[in-house]
């Protein structure tokens, strides 16, 4: 029991990573291609920030009194890691809108076919 | 004064450069400034390679604070020889692209092209200087953004998907990096490749850093397009424009190959990744499947972008089977040839951007004849091809001599015998282009071809005549890779021993360590 | 009571990233991932960390969502059919999840105070921070000084995002008065609302920027926050008024002035005798060339993400402009 205390947390952010991991490689829509790549980034956030925090602690943030703080090192990571996400999704957004300018479809299987294959 | 800054310069340079070609906005003053900060860029790289060549290694911690705490840069002839290979084929592809962009791009584009270069080879330089595995992860991220930036800029449609499939994979592939990087940071606290490296091996086998280490691995081996992450590549560089494909085929894969050396032997320690692990069976099976299967899809290619996007794919397997073979002499011929492809395929590149720029197309009827039309372009891409298939006196007989040799060192007969056989791969599908310039006619309305620029022509001919003089002169490559391997195998003795005084008599394996370790350090 | 609240936000998160899989309305898609995104920020918060919370939500539900909706405004609402077999992206799951798993299985157990995690490299973080750089936010200290450079690469890939987004998409240059006028033009009660959320949000966007160093904050968030008050206009009063106010090219001089803003403070140092971004060379007392050096900073980080984002945004309105979409 006080394994799966200590491990569910982990688990669950796997199963999640895994959820947004399938989305992109199996979706043929490519504006659900890069949810799903959100999704598999964001969990793997959670992963990182869960290892940062300590039972009973508070946020890093100086409070008088307080003497048990979680770690603020995985919080740095996260924060550039976010950023990075962000700025993925917005230029896989930006050739997702010329994609559909010319080829008139954002369906995998549809503009496939009109490209060579290689 | 600069020179105490030299190991962070590489990368600040083109770092500051980019936002300004942005405010300069006009092209030819975006074109000059880009190349001039590149050109420093080349002059800076090569000073580090000479401070590190006798074995030295810079250390420069960023903001003052010593490392683990701050992020550290830490050059050493293993990174400081590849940073070179970089900066100069960034140099020499800046002079080409100022006229080949001209026919590729829009107008209104050039500005942009010039500062997402920039921010490429930042990026690059970022991976290849960084000491520290948070920051490379970052630095990655840098320079993929702008080259699948780089690669959309064409006008034919096929790069839009081309460059999306390649982010899609791309970002999973760092993703994975991250996943791996966050679970060896969970076991030991620290993110500083050198502190990873002890801490890790405090451990006698732990199945997270494993887990950790199969994820980078993975997401390594998409960013550097082995077989079989590797189906992005050749659409990406046959629908880039030319002088992106030239210089992405130079640099980004490479730079993913040394990520994976760094990996393996400076943290990971080989003896644990090879023998407990079991890599060196799967990257040789791996890296074989690649020459062979990237070989032959070359040779049936009408494209000849795609033929030589195959080739790099093959060439890609001959440095993995370097690793592979886990020998000093394995290693070395992996690095030479890391150097060495880039100058043969950099050249490659530009003779076809070369032919796009005059024809509008790359098909290989289009090459008919050229040899009589575009004879200096053409004479390149012989030299260079010849270099592919390694030919004496070029500098892909040197790698393959290395490689072939390592092999042997070991007995694997059957091994150096396939990469003898990679070679006659080779002359088919070099030979097929060849064939068409010069013992065919041209097609009818192809008469009159001229030459190109001579900021085309110069660029390509320094390869290729680097691409002799290094195949004839190889006092410098190999001393550089030699002692990148060098340094590479006694960082991995060093982990052997940090675990060997944890588990054995401890006093006399810590003395032998900190030998070492004072050895490396001077 | 706190890991309660954790598993029942788990248990809704793995719901909502289930029904995504299955849906085929991409708006629903689009907006389920801005509920995981904020829920993902609640477990933020639940885990002690506060800042990176507070970038999630403004940026992964914030930002993010409001370009994917920009882009399903031009790309279409309905997914079709998938044809191909679902079975070799099953298998390749399986087997990394396994992986995955595998790998948890000797992890620290979470929360434990002496994970290795803790050690070493932490603890001088959250000790001697506050006297080596005076800063309450132990994460503004790691994130603008001991880690800077990775902060000036996260600069350097907000204004490389921007750049990417202006090839491929123009720079969305003011059109002439022939352009259709955009804009909610009939709804009142927005207008008048708006006119007074935005310098609402406009002052509170300030307050995070240079409150950052005390509480939850930062150029990051500022910025993504200031870009959202100029999102909020542009959606309401339309874009040709929105770029009256502040046009493209003036933006992009800004994204680049704040990469240069970053990079110069660390040439200041370099100037006076130190290494590159360190700000105990800006002046005589080390703490305060510490305060220094992360105000400019975070300003320069602030500048750059707001006119990156504000550029994105503008980017991709006006392709829906052009293709007429109101």
């Amino acid at each position: 029991m006080n394994f799966i205390l200590d491990y569910y947390n982990y688990w669950i952010v796997v199963f999640l990573m895994m959820t947004g991991f399938y989305i992109v490689i199996s979706a043929n829509n490519l504006v659900k291609k890069i949810v799903g790549l959100n999704v598999f980034q964001t969990s793997v956030f959670m992963l990182y920030i869960s290892m940062g925090k300590v039972s009973g602690g508070t946020a890093p943030i100086l409070v008088e009194g307080v003497t048990l703080y979680s770690n603020p090192l995985p919080h740095v990571l996260i924060l550039t890691a976010i950023v990075v996400g962000v700025a993925t999704t917005a230029v896989g957004l930006s050739l997702i809108v010329r994609i559909k300018r010319a080829y008139g479809t954002v369906e995998e299987n549809e503009f496939k076919n009109q490209d060579d294959a290689i | 004064m600069l020179e105490q800054h030299l190991a962070v310069l590489p990368i600040i340079l083109p770092l500051i450069a980019a936002p300004i070609v942005l405010i300069l906005g006009r092209s030819i003053l975006s074109w000059g400034f880009a190349t001039f900060i590149s050109g420093w860029a080349c002059l800076v790289s090569w000073q580090l390679l000479t401070a590190t060549l006798s074995g030295g290694v810079i250390s420069y911690a960023v903001g003052g604070w010593p490392p683990p705490w701050g992020i550290e840069m830490r050059v050493d002839t293993a990174n400081a020889f590849v940073l070179l290979a970089v900066s100069f084929i960034s140099t020499l592809v800046l002079l080409f692209s100022k006229e080949s962009i001209k026919k590729e791009i829009d107008e209104s584009q050039h500005t942009l092209f010039y500062t997402a270069y920039l921010l490429c080879l930042a990026g690059l330089s970022g991976i290849l200087i960084t000491g520290d595995a948070f920051n490379l992860f970052v630095f990655l991220e840098i320079s993929s953004l702008a080259t699948y930036t780089l690669v959309s800029l064409a006008r034919d449609r096929q790069c839009l998907t081309a460059a999306f499939r390649y982010l899609v994979m791309g970002t999973i592939g760092a993703t994975f990096i991250l996943i791996g990087v966050g679970m060896l940071y969970m076991k030991t606290g620290t993110l500083n490749m050198l502190d990873l490296a002890e801490r890790i091996h405090a451990y006698d086998s732990s199945r997270t850093i494993n887990t950790g280490l199969a994820f980078i691995m993975v997401g390594v081996g998409i960013k550097l397009a082995l077989f079989p992450l590797h189906a992005w590549l050749p659409a990406a560089y046959t629908h880039a424009p030319s002088a992106v494909t030239a210089f992405l085929a130079s640099t980004a894969t490479k730079v993913a190959v040394y990520v994976m050396i760094r990996f393996i032997f400076t943290i990971f320690g080989a003896e644990h990744v090879f023998e407990n692990m079991g890599m060196d069976l799967i990257l040789m099976v791996l890296a074989v499947v690649a020459i062979f299967k990237c070989s032959y899809m070359a040779a049936v290619q009408s494209n000849v972008k795609t033929v030589l996007a195959y080739s790099s794919l093959a060439q890609i397997g001959y440095m993995i089977l370097g690793v592979s073979l886990v020998s000093v002499t394995g290693l070395m011929a992996s690095m030479i040839h890391i150097f060495n492809h880039a100058l043969m395929k950099g050249a490659l590149f530009m003779a076809v951007g070369a032919v796009f720029y005059r024809l509008g197309s790359v098909d290989i009827k289009a090459f008919r004849g050229l040899g009589k039309q575009m004879p200096l372009t053409m004479a390149a891409f012989t030299i260079s091809g010849l270099s592919i298939i390694g030919v004496p006196l070029t500098v892909g007989f040197i790698s393959k001599w290395y490689l072939v040799t390592a092999a042997l060192e070991q007995n694997h007969w059957v091994i150096a015998a396939l990469v003898l056989a990679g070679s006659l791969l080779a002359i088919v599908y070099i030979g097929r282009v060849i064939e068409a310039a010069y013992f065919q006619e041209p097609e009818n309305g192809q008469a009159n071809v001229k030459e190109v620029p001579w900021t085309m022509l110069l660029p390509m001919w320094v390869l290729v005549i680097a691409n002799i003089y290094f195949g004839v002169d190889t006092s410098l490559t190999t001393e550089a890779a030699k002692n990148a391997s060098e340094i590479l195998f006694q960082n991995s003795t060093e982990i052997s021993a940090l675990v060997d005084s944890l588990h054995g008599p401890a006093s006399q394996m810590i003395n032998e360590a900190n030998v070492l370790s004072v050895e490396v350090a001077q | 009571m706190g890991e309660f609240i954790d598993l029942v936000l788990l248990a809704m998160l793995a719901l909502t990233a289930l029904r995504i899989i299955f849906l085929k309305d991409l708006f629903a898609v689009v907006m389920l991932f801005g509920i995981y995104s904020f829920l993902s920020a609640l477990i933020f918060v639940n885990l002690d960390a506060v800042d990176v919370a507070f970038t999630e939500a403004s940026v992964g539900a914030g930002i993010s969502t409001v370009l994917m909706l920009g882009t399903l405004a031009l790309t279409g609402r309905k997914e079709k059919e998938n044809t191909h077999s679902s079975i070799l992206p099953l298998l390749v799951v399986c087997i990394t999840g396994a992986a995955l798993i595998y790998g948890t299985l000797d992890m620290p157990p979470f929360g434990h105070p002496d994970n290795p995690v803790h050690e070493h490299v932490a603890p001088r973080y959250i000790e001697e921070s506050p006297k080596e750089i005076g800063l309450p936010n132990m994460v503004t200290s790691v994130l603008a000084s001991y880690r800077g450079f990775d902060t000036l690469g996260e600069t350097v890939v907000v204004f490389a995002a921007a750049i990417g987004v202006l090839a491929l998409l123009g720079t969305g240059r003011k059109e002439d008065d022939e352009a259709p006028e955009s804009g909610l033009k009939s709804h009142h009660v927005l207008h008048v609302v708006a006119k007074i959320i935005i310098p609402l949000t406009i002052l509170f966007a300030l307050y995070v920027q240079f409150h950052g160093d005390f509480g939850p904050g930062g150029g990051f968030q500022a910025g993504v926050i200031a870009a959202a008050a100029f999102i909020l206009y542009t959606l309401v009063f339309g874009l040709s008024k929105s770029m009256d106010v502040i046009g493209p090219k003036f933006l992009q001089f800004m994204a680049s002035f704040g990469v240069l803003l970053y990079a110069s403070v660390g040439l200041y140092s370099m100037y006076k005798g130190g290494q590159f971004l360190d700000y105990s060379k800006l002046a005589v007392d080390p703490v305060a060339g510490q305060h220094y050096g992360i105000i400019i900073i975070e300003l320069g980080v602030g500048i750059t993400v707001f006119a990156a984002m504000l550029s994105i945004f503008y980017a991709f309105s006006s392709q829906a402009e052009r293709s007429n979409i109101q």
